[in-house]
């Protein structure tokens, strides 16, 4: 993960992320218009709707994951602290019977709290963040499982709760068109990210960071704050994705969320986010985690069989990263 | 540089093409799509075969998907919904939570498309019908032969897959029940979960009978559970007696050499068989049964080579 991206070349990094974007996104364009073609049944409103869903909850992960891939760390705890979090509200509206509210505020102060602990444990232990978050990966799985007693907690007294991820606001605006809540969710996260990404010294400070940390250390930067900072708001996103599993199964399930990291930073690298930091857009995570999940949709309407689809997923995957290198050799 | 472009566009829609290639399938067939809990482990790739088999019996195309792990509910759901889409004349599922997927199976309902549960029950009346092994009866058979093999009295415990899905629970309640009930001389001092993996199995074994050098044996209530326990038993030296759950190649070499006692063994061949049966029953207006029972067998060394007990055993 070290760095070696010279700074001063903000003009060239603007043009290659478009570029990129345009890339991934003509890819995208690609797998629908080949899934349309070869099944009538993908194009219809209710697949695309589960297209959608199926992406909101990696897609909040991979937003995640590329705040901090972009400061030149990695996170690999975001699965299992999505559990976490899922639990954490599970506890404050199930056990504890409290108002739909402070499970959200809870879920995601839950998020904020742990993220803040791994970049301390970073930042000023200098622990690498492959280990840091690799330990606070396999706590979070522990923690969730011990909380829950190791049995899902049901959200059956809540009953608003299913509707964060499964309702329809804009359904019930126009009936034709119920996209669920959780999408919705997914882009005002995106939509979130990006600003900080793009208008905010936070932003500025992360692809600082990715790029050259030395530079900016040495320019007078208080880094470690800034950096704490990243994974704070890596770890509140991992809440969001926390309540929006949740939300979908009506329950938090303690034993999912390991693996769930892989995919997100699968969705990260398609989308172009340079996993040694300094560059990424979350556009781009965005359509990486579209491309996921209408490929696995996609094949599997056409009905073909796990081990290939399997097998696409990995090549897709290793096609899109070489399209990046082949474009940072052009530049 | 475009070049280069169009060939990875190239490579890509080839590797696509190549890959549903074989999906494409005559439309006049029934097309059946069981959503099941698992897929690589060997347990699933046997209810695959048992409806492979169904399939090409009754000349329906069937495909046959799980998520990795038992506990990814979700990407259960998003396959599920993937299964909708595609517009199957019937479904069938093994659900990892039946609370999480009542909604989808609602929607299928809605639009006609009849669902047989598999392995696991749902907790709806939306399946027409349930394929699946009486767990309790079955855990309850593995009771009677640690009970027989140890002589009626002394410590035993058991070492499960999990206790959230349906089969853990029935598996538990079945074993200690029946020792409760029928064997007022054994105790079960420790029921401990390993999630169906062998090696955390295998510690959490160790540690068992490093806490009591006086067991006299354990049931390990899944594949994963089982290998654990009889390897944990081997790593120790120990001569308890191991009495496991379904097959596997390791797990019948286990009972071969004397390692393990004997096991439970489910039909998941006569699973996924009766699954896509019944689906084809439901299709043709048949009167179904509400659970099909799919049966279960205790084999240890001695009857492993009965044709009737080597049929429902798998690799």
């Amino acid at each position: 993960m070290t760095d070696t991206t010279a700074p001063g070349q903000k003009t060239g990094i603007r043009i290659s992320g478009a570029f990129h974007r345009l890339l991934a996104f003509s890819g995208l364009i690609a797998l629908v218009v080949v899934f349309s073609l070869a099944s009538p049944n993908f194009m219809q409103t209710q697949n695309i709707l589960a297209i959608l869903q199926a992406t909101s909850v990696n897609g909040v992960l991979a937003i995640a994951a590329t705040l901090v891939i972009i400061t030149g760390g990695i996170d690999l705890s975001v699965g299992t602290l999505m559990t976490f979090c899922a639990v954490i509200a599970g506890v404050i509206l199930t056990y504890w019977g409290l108002p739909l509210p402070l499970g959200v505020i809870g879920a995601i102060l839950a998020g904020t709290v742990v993220g803040f602990t791994s970049g301390t444990i970073i930042a000023k232990l200098k622990v690498p963040p492959f280990i840091a978050t690799l330990g606070m990966m396999l706590i979070m799985k522990g923690l969730s499982l011990v909380i829950s007693g190791t049995r899902p907690i049901y959200f059956n007294d809540t009953p608003g709760f299913t509707q964060i991820s499964l309702g329809s606001m804009v359904g019930s605006v126009i009936p034709g068109l119920p996209i669920p809540n959780g999408v919705l969710i997914l882009f005002a996260v995106a939509l979130l990210a990006a600003f900080i990404l793009g208008k905010t010294a936070l932003g500025r400070y992360t692809f600082a960071l990715g790029s050259n940390e030395e530079a900016v250390r040495l320019s007078g930067v208080n880094v470690d704050r800034w950096k704490i900072a990243v994974y704070a708001l890596a770890g509140s996103i991992c809440g969001v994705a926390g309540l929006l599993i949740a939300s979908r199964l009506n329950s938090a399930q303690p034993a999912l969320g390991q693996g769930y990291e892989l995919d997100a930073i699968a969705a990260v690298v398609i989308g172009g986010t340079s996993l040694s930091g300094g560059r990424g857009t979350v556009l781009g995570t965005l359509i990486g985690a579209l491309i996921i999940s209408v490929l696995a949709n996609g094949l599997r309407i056409l009905s073909v069989a796990q081990e290939w689809q399997t097998v696409v997923t990995g090549c897709i995957i290793i096609l899109a990263v070489y399209a990046d290198i082949l474009r940072r050799r052009k530049l | 540089m475009l070049n280069r472009r169009s060939l990875i566009g190239a490579i890509s829609a080839i590797a696509l093409l190549a890959a549903s290639g074989p999906a494409v399938l005559a439309q006049d067939q029934v097309d059946i799509a069981l959503i099941s809990k698992g897929f690589q482990h060997q347990f699933w790739q046997a209810v695959k075969a048992g409806a492979d088999k169904a399939a090409a019996e009754f000349g329906a195309n069937v495909t046959f998907e799980g998520p990795e792990s038992e506990s990814q509910v979700d990407r259960q759901m998003d396959m599920l919904a993937a299964a909708l889409s595609r517009q199957p004349d019937a479904i069938g599922f093994a659900a990892l939570d039946s609370q999480a997927a009542v909604p989808l199976l609602q929607q299928a309902s809605d639009a006609g498309i009849p669902i047989v549960a598999f392995d696991s029950g749902v907790d709806s009346d939306i399946p027409l019908t349930t394929a699946t092994t009486d767990n309790v009866a079955a855990a309850a058979l593995a009771a009677d032969k640690m009970a027989e093999l140890i002589g009626g009295e002394g410590k035993v415990a058991v070492v499960a897959h999990d206790q959230t899905s349906r089969t853990g629970i029935d598996r538990v309640d079945g074993f200690v029940n029946r020792m409760k009930e029928a064997y007022p001389n054994i105790e079960v001092v420790s029921v401990q979960y390993g999630g169906g993996d062998q090696l955390q199995s295998t510690e959490i074994t160790k540690s068992i009978l490093l806490a009591n050098p006086d067991l006299k044996g354990i049931f390990g209530a899944n594949e994963g559970s089982a290998i654990g326990v009889a390897n944990g038993k081997t790593e120790l030296g120990s001569e308890i007696v191991v009495i496991g759950f379904d097959s596997g190649a390791a797990q019948k070499g286990m009972v071969e050499s004397g390692v393990m006692a004997g096991a439970i063994t489910q039909n998941p061949v006569g699973i996924g068989y009766e699954t896509v049966k019944a689906a084809i029953g439901a299709l043709n207006g048949e009167e179904l049964p509400e659970v099909i029972d799919t049966g279960f067998y205790y084999y240890d060394a001695t009857n492993m080579t009965d044709p009737e007990i080597a049929a429902v055993l798998y690799d």
